[in-house]
């Protein structure tokens, strides 16, 4: 995609800008339940990074952890080198969180009016309301919201502050396409301007269109890390897909195949690398047909990634 | 990009006391705006008190007297308690809890907000609303229940009223930190109603039935009833201070408990 290819050229700046937000070796419990495990994370000045994980996997943990919202077990949370919870680090840092219920009574503008008091340098009202597409409901009481206009109010109430450091609790979840974009297109320009934004989404699509870099969490565990081309490379190889008369058996035994799929009339074979199993496959099938090699996409590097996870955590059992 | 912005030098917040005010303000105002939006607390807790007193202070016993003191004069002092009360009761545990329970309080708690204003808000708001109740009762006592007392009287009265809110306060933070949003309005009636009998707001003192008194004596709104209705010249002969004591020993107590609920809301996760 577009958004991978401009990313490449950032990638060695991400590893050397500062630290501005950490989770150090951080166990996170809950009674018996381990919602996070030796979690080590970083997020770099001026990147964004997407959680990616599956629900319950933990991400909204390590963002409220982030926030001062919650004390970890064990190990170190920073943010800004200090303690999440001073008011000086607040002031920097704006979240977007999941929630159940807004004060319903509170107009739009009334809500924005109230946030942006706490901060030092709030951005004026008309352009909180401008970048989240607010304008033409600032007079309309919370209650009367949709669902994605709810998102809306919580996304400029996380921004209003200007802050430098944005936490994004699966900010798109209940939109639709447009508001997607349009959400999206606010996050990309906010980093543009040098902010710092950490998001979490379980939307793998998400998380390749916006992310420099992704941490894929599972289980209370970062079992990836990268840039998603990274994360595909580090895990997914290539998916060849081809019309054959060979037996599902037949091609799973070829040195490389690691999942064989029927789709239809075709087969889709997973594979590490394509050229040798395609050697194979040419030489076994004469008459093989309808032949197409592409990348794995995110989606498979995940599903992959998170498989191998659950195969491990039943081995340690 | 301009990194160069992002240093990691944590930046000094000190707020202008100009500033600070101004965050106390809108926070108290935009809470108070809530509930005056929200018809189910201004239906329950501003038209009951009013209703009852119409109806029993001006409809059928504005020619009565208890002791030496007329009826729509009587019960300015014990439904001012009854709404006061309410007032505060519901609109900080209701409030409280709902905000803990569904996400709202995290928000505000990982916005720079100062915690304290969230709390002073709902306490400012509760005295407000105290207020209004006081202020409609005085109203309608004066123009159609015929009451007349000093200006001195009405002053004494209401900020004995306005001060008995913050026990109630207190209470409803309680309340709110130890019940979740659908269970905190039921258990609020369960407290508030029972307590309003016992301690003669509905029926007056005198005529409750002799256990009844004797419970009474440990309830905090007989204190306040006792102290309003000792402004028009009917309370029973204790002092005054005893009152006042029970109810700041009250208020500590509930303050002690919402602190313990505090504490444990930091290290708990919600819903």
């Amino acid at each position: 995609m577009i958004a991978n290819q401009e990313q490449t050229g950032t990638t060695t700046r991400v590893g050397t800008d500062p630290v501005v937000a950490s989770l150090e070796s951080v166990n996170k419990n809950y009674g018996p339940v381990h919602a996070l495990q030796g979690v080590n994370f970083r997020v770099r000045a001026g990147e964004l990074i997407a959680l990616l994980g599956p629900n319950g996997a933990g991400k909204t943990t390590a963002v409220k952890l982030l926030l001062g919202l919650l004390q970890p077990n064990s190990g170190k949370v920073r943010v800004f080198g200090g303690d999440p919870t001073h008011p000086e680090n607040r002031i920097r840092t704006g979240a977007m969180l999941q929630v159940s219920r807004v004060p319903e009574t509170l107009r739009v503008r009334e809500h924005i009016d109230l946030f942006s008091s706490y901060y030092q340098k709030p951005l004026p009202a008309g352009e909180v309301l401008a970048a989240a597409g607010l304008e033409k409901l600032s007079d309309r009481k919370f209650g009367e919201l949709s669902g994605g206009q709810r998102q809306r109010v919580l996304f400029a109430l996380a921004i209003c502050g200007d802050p430098d450091l944005l936490f994004l609790d699966e900010p798109t979840v209940g939109l639709d396409v447009e508001a997607r974009r349009m959400l999206w297109d606010q996050i990309r320009h906010l980093v543009g301007r040098g902010k710092t934004v950490l998001l979490t989404t379980h939307y793998l699509q998400e998380a390749d269109a916006l992310a420099d870099r992704v941490a894929v969490i599972d289980k209370g565990e970062i079992i990836a890390e990268g840039t998603p081309a990274d994360i595909k490379a580090q895990t997914a190889g290539k998916r060849i897909r081809c019309i054959t008369s060979l037996a599902v058996h037949t091609l799973r035994q070829i040195p490389g195949v690691t999942d064989v799929k029927e789709d239809r009339e075709a087969v889709e074979l997973h594979v590490a690398e394509a050229e040798p199993v395609l050697r194979q496959l040419l030489a076994l099938d004469a008459n093989l047909a309808g032949l197409e090699v592409t990348a794995a996409g995110l989606e498979e590097a995940f599903l992959a990634l998170t498989q191998d996870n659950s195969k491990n955590g039943n081995q340690s059992n | 990009m301009s990194t160069a912005t992002m240093t990691l030098a944590a930046a000094q917040i000190q707020r202008s006391p100009a500033h600070i005010a101004t965050i106390y303000l809108k926070e108290a105002k935009y809470e108070f705006l809530k509930y005056l939006r929200l018809r189910v607390y201004t239906l329950s807790v501003l038209s009951f008190p009013i209703m009852f007193y119409i109806l029993f202070g001006l409809v059928l016993n504005s020619n009565a007297a208890i002791g030496a003191t007329r009826v729509p004069t009587y019960l300015i002092a014990t439904y001012g308690t009854f709404g006061v009360m309410g007032a505060s009761l519901f609109g900080t545990a209701a409030g409280l809890a709902s905000d803990r329970g569904l996400g709202w309080l995290e928000v505000k708690r990982a916005s720079p907000m100062p915690p304290f204003a969230y709390f002073a808000a709902k306490v400012i708001t509760s005295l407000v609303f105290s207020t209004i109740i006081v202020l409609a009762l005085f109203a309608l006592g004066i123009a159609l229940g015929g009451v007349r007392m000093p200006l001195a009287s009405f002053a004494k009265l209401l900020a004995t009223l306005m001060a008995g809110s913050l026990p109630f306060s207190a209470m409803g933070l309680a309340v709110g930190y130890f019940t979740g949003p659908n269970s905190a309005p039921p258990t609020i009636n369960l407290i508030y109603l029972p307590m309003s009998f016992c301690s003669g707001l509905w029926v007056p003192f005198m005529f409750l039935p002799h256990v009844v008194q004797k419970i009474a004596l440990v309830l905090p709104p007989y204190h306040l009833s006792q102290l309003a209705l000792g402004v028009v010249g009917a309370g029973t002969n204790e002092p005054a201070l005893r009152h006042w004591e029970v109810l700041a020993a009250f208020t500590m107590i509930c303050l002690g408990v919402a602190r313990i609920g505090f504490q444990r809301d930091q290290e708990k996760m919600y819903g």
